[in-house]
């Protein structure tokens, strides 16, 4: 039986209507992740994009989420106050269908960490560089199941969306290549 | 490893059909920055100095500022270079939005278009890939549809699209490019690109844009974004609305239009409505923006919303708006709000600029009422107004009839049409329609930014220091507090000691010294502002801005890895600014071309006004004519262009009076 026990959930709230579309919090999320730190920026490596169709009024911060290797099998179109939007609009993940949340030099995928790669950071950067007030950052703490077993590790993540992507032989043959380099 | 710029340009040879992507030299970024600094630098190197408006080899140079797509907010401005088919000096239209930063994410600080292709055709920047394209079958179409068509004919709906309408593919003097929430509106860029047979321009960029001392450079960041937290909590008192708080006058948001209705002018910038704002205007025309306003906007990477999408025919968003475009076509027409914001629909997506077209629409109607145009010259010109509106927009953009004359904007047009015309193109500066606004006393800080301004926006020097003085010595006393902005403190004295009556009001007061220091200092924080591609509603426009003179070297220094300081930012900024009048010095600009329109103030002070210009051109370090001096050259390194100065006569050694020989007369395009 697994243990109880008790979580913090991080959660970013989204106001679509407060949004006015300056991408600002793509340009931060992309500097903080940069190496050294905000040493470059690039919105194509952020891990939150904002979805934008300015002459149909959607503007849609989405949150890098987990990587999949499926595209779904249909789209379905939400209609909200008259406003139609595809599906994939409100999805996390780094998925075969679309060019998001994919790192475009390795194509490994990109998912929001809510800025844990800096532990002094105490409220995402992306909601503290929101000054409209469309991201809202919330804590909530709930109990859960523990299954450490199922919780794949960053490695064999990063290494599945590479043999998705290239194979099996040819990413064996290229850590071995690499691993050669010494 | 280049910071903060590209260090390419891409080069388009449009008669060729040639593509290159160019390095630029390392050293311009510490003599000019970006934007328009290099801008100026390449009009000066490359465009030759009688060039015609619409001839291949005026250059049309799209530069992204220094800064645009690093983490500052606010740094989006891309800066629109050329010379003007208006004016026929040096343009620099500016625009926000998020084109600037989207080519610098593909690589390039700008791009410069040479030459005109043979058929229409648009540009596509993805990254590396580069392509003229066929553009006929977007011919005639709007600036908005374009974009939307060539996002989808890319299947890219994250592509960056500048663009031209009906007026900029037949070439209207005051024709814009647009580009999403924002365009490059004055002094006809978007007809000299319609001279090129360029449409658009689309981009999309993947690249990394990269800091070069990035601790320090988002440290001050963060700090300018707390104090926008602050400062917008807590507006200016004692000044309008619209101008107490930060961005450009928020005229998406104020529905108080009291001030700008019964103070600026209606129609051809002619009649004042004293008591026009009554509460029941007021009702209908908040009904009206709450009703069309579907959603206020930013650029990129800014927390300001001075955009707004305007809604027309039930759409959500039919284009967006921002500052007095809101009420130019109210006004010029002298009709209602709605009017104004429905065919500021259609006057954008036929791009052209909110200023210029609807007041030579104004012009024309008051020619007609004159008896100056007739039923003749304008077949089925309709009875009303906003009609009439209509009529006159679609006839100028198509350069139909009478149209075609208009097109060329008020000066041109009065000039080609006669029989008096002349006196109702009152309006202009340099050949360009300025703001409707009509005033009493002579103010000697605007009188000199209206005379020797070179952008024909008053809005694009103006700023820093208040437009008016303070009524009491206590309000003043609670405004300097804070006031860190200020070069030094004698600014801060002048603003104590000016009051709004008496020994020490307007005209005679500020002095001449402190006028020349006061005007030199507004003008220099723009200047600054647009080589970065800072924009103005951070920095240079508002009172008491996040960015200033005391923290924008360190800024700008960590962004692109300068060593800068006070002294070395104001030297760049000199720089530029006396290229850019070296520029407009060599196509003729003299003294008699700096004055503001004749009836912008009813009490003038010649002797004054002649004290003031004679003082000014003094600090600039100007001859008596308004060009700059060797030794002023000399000073900021620009040798060869006092050298290019001396060789064409145009600056005559150890002479500082004006040089008759040299004036200029407006000539026909």
């Amino acid at each position: 039986m697994n243990a109880v026990r008790r979580k913090i959930i991080k959660t970013i709230k989204i106001d679509t209507d407060k949004c006015n579309g300056c991408q600002a919090c793509e340009v931060i999320c992309s500097a903080l992740h940069s190496t050294p730190k905000y040493s470059s920026n690039n919105p194509e490596r952020a891990r939150i994009r904002v979805v934008r169709d300015p002459l149909a009024d959607i503007y849609v911060p989405v949150y890098g989420g987990e990587y999949t290797s499926a595209e779904c099998a249909g789209r379905d179109v939400y209609v909200i106050g008259g406003k139609e939007y595809d599906e994939c609009a409100f999805c996390r993940a780094s998925c075969p269908s679309r060019g998001l949340f994919k790192e475009p030099d390795s194509a490994l995928s990109l998912k929001c960490d809510m800025c844990e790669v800096d532990p002094t950071i105490t409220e995402p950067l992306c909601v503290q560089w929101c000054l409209t007030g469309a991201l809202k950052y919330e804590e909530r703490e709930e109990e859960v199941e523990e299954d450490e077993a199922a919780k794949p590790a960053e490695l064999d993540l990063g290494l599945e969306s590479l043999i998705d992507r290239f194979g099996v032989q040819e990413t064996l043959a290229a850590v071995a290549r690499l691993s050669r380099r010494g | 490893m280049r910071y903060a710029e590209t260090g390419y340009n891409l080069e388009v040879d449009l008669t060729l059909g040639n593509i290159e992507r160019v390095p630029t030299d390392p050293g311009l970024v510490e003599l000019f920055l970006g934007g328009l600094g290099t801008n100026a630098r390449l009009i000066w190197d490359e465009v030759p100095h009688d060039v015609e408006p619409f001839s291949p080899d005026n250059l049309l140079v799209f530069g992204a500022g220094l800064l645009a797509g690093t983490p500052a907010p606010g740094c989006n401005r891309t800066i629109v270079s050329c010379i003007s088919p208006q004016t026929r000096l040096f343009a620099f239209s500016m625009m926000g939005g998020f084109f600037g930063p989207e080519l610098k994410h593909a690589g390039y600080d700008k791009v410069v278009i040479r030459g005109r292709s043979p058929s229409l055709v648009y540009l596509w920047i993805h990254d590396d890939a580069v392509e003229i394209r066929d553009a006929s079958h977007l011919k005639g179409l709007g600036t908005l549809e374009t974009a939307e068509l060539i996002r989808q004919e890319l299947d890219d709906p994250k592509v960056q699209v500048s663009s031209i309408g009906l007026a900029g593919e037949n070439r209207v003097f005051f024709a814009s490019i647009e580009q999403g929430k924002s365009s490059a509106s004055r002094m006809g860029v978007g007809g000299v690109m319609g001279g090129k047979n360029l449409k658009a321009i689309a981009v999309r960029g993947s690249k990394d844009i990269n800091i070069a001392r990035p601790a320090e450079f988002i440290e001050l960041c963060k700090e300018a974004l707390q104090y926008i937290k602050v400062r917008e909590k807590n507006p200016i008192p004692g000044v309008m609305p619209i101008l107490a708080g930060l961005g450009s006058p928020q005229e998406m948001v104020v529905h108080d239009e009291k001030w700008h209705t019964e103070n600026f002018m209606w129609g051809n910038a002619r009649h004042r409505r004293k008591g026009f704002w009554t509460s029941d205007v007021q009702e209908r025309w908040t009904g009206t923006m709450e009703s069309m306003r579907t959603r206020l906007l930013s650029c990129h990477n800014c927390p300001m919303k001075c955009g707004a999408a305007i809604s027309v025919d039930k759409r959500f968003c039919s284009y967006m708006m921002k500052c007095f475009s809101k009420l130019t076509y109210t006004m010029g027409a002298m009709s209602d709000l709605e009017f104004g914001l429905r065919i500021a629909q259609k006057a954008t997506e036929h791009g052209v600029d909110a200023f210029s077209a609807p007041q030579t629409m104004a012009f024309a109607v008051e020619l007609y009422e004159a008896g100056i145009l007739t039923p003749g010259d304008m077949p089925g010109f309709p009875l009303d107004n906003e009609g009439r509106f209509y009529w006159l927009l679609d006839h100028i953009v198509r350069r139909e009839g009478i149209g075609d004359v208009l097109a060329d904007g008020t000066y041109w047009a009065a000039k080609r049409i006669g029989k008096g015309a002349e006196e109702y193109a009152h309006n202009n500066i340099k050949k360009t329609e300025q703001l409707p606004l009509k005033l009493g006393m002579l103010n000697p800080i605007y009188f000199l930014m209206y005379c020797t301004g070179e952008k024909s926006n008053i809005t694009q020097i103006e700023g820093n220091f208040p437009q008016a003085p303070f009524e009491t010595r206590e309000e003043r006393e609670a405004f300097v507090k804070d006031w860190v902005h200020v070069p030094d403190e004698r600014f801060k004295q002048w603003f104590l000691e000016w009051e709004t009556r008496g020994e020490k009001s307007i005209p005679f007061y500020p002095p001449a010294e402190a006028t020349c220091e006061i005007v030199h200092w507004q003008e220099k924080m723009h200047y600054i502002d647009d080589s970065t591609g800072m924009c103005a509603g951070l920095s240079s426009f508002p009172l008491k801005p996040p960015f200033h003179m005391h923290n924008l070297p360190a800024l700008i220094g960590a962004g692109a890895g300068l060593d800068l300081d006070e002294g070395t930012l104001d030297t760049i900024a000199a720089r530029v600014r006396n290229l850019v009048r070296a520029i407009n010095v060599r196509r003729g600009l003299r003294r008699a071309d700096e004055k503001p329109p004749e009836d912008h103030w009813k009490r003038r002070f010649p002797e004054l006004e002649q004290k003031l210009l004679d003082e000014y051109y003094k600090f600039k370090g100007w001859t008596s004519d308004g060009i700059p001096t060797r030794e002023t050259l000399h000073a900021l390194s620009l040798d060869d262009v006092a050298e290019d100065l001396v060789e064409r006569g145009i600056l005559v050694e150890g002479a500082t009076g004006p040089d008759a020989d040299t004036s200029r007369e407006g000539t026909e395009p």
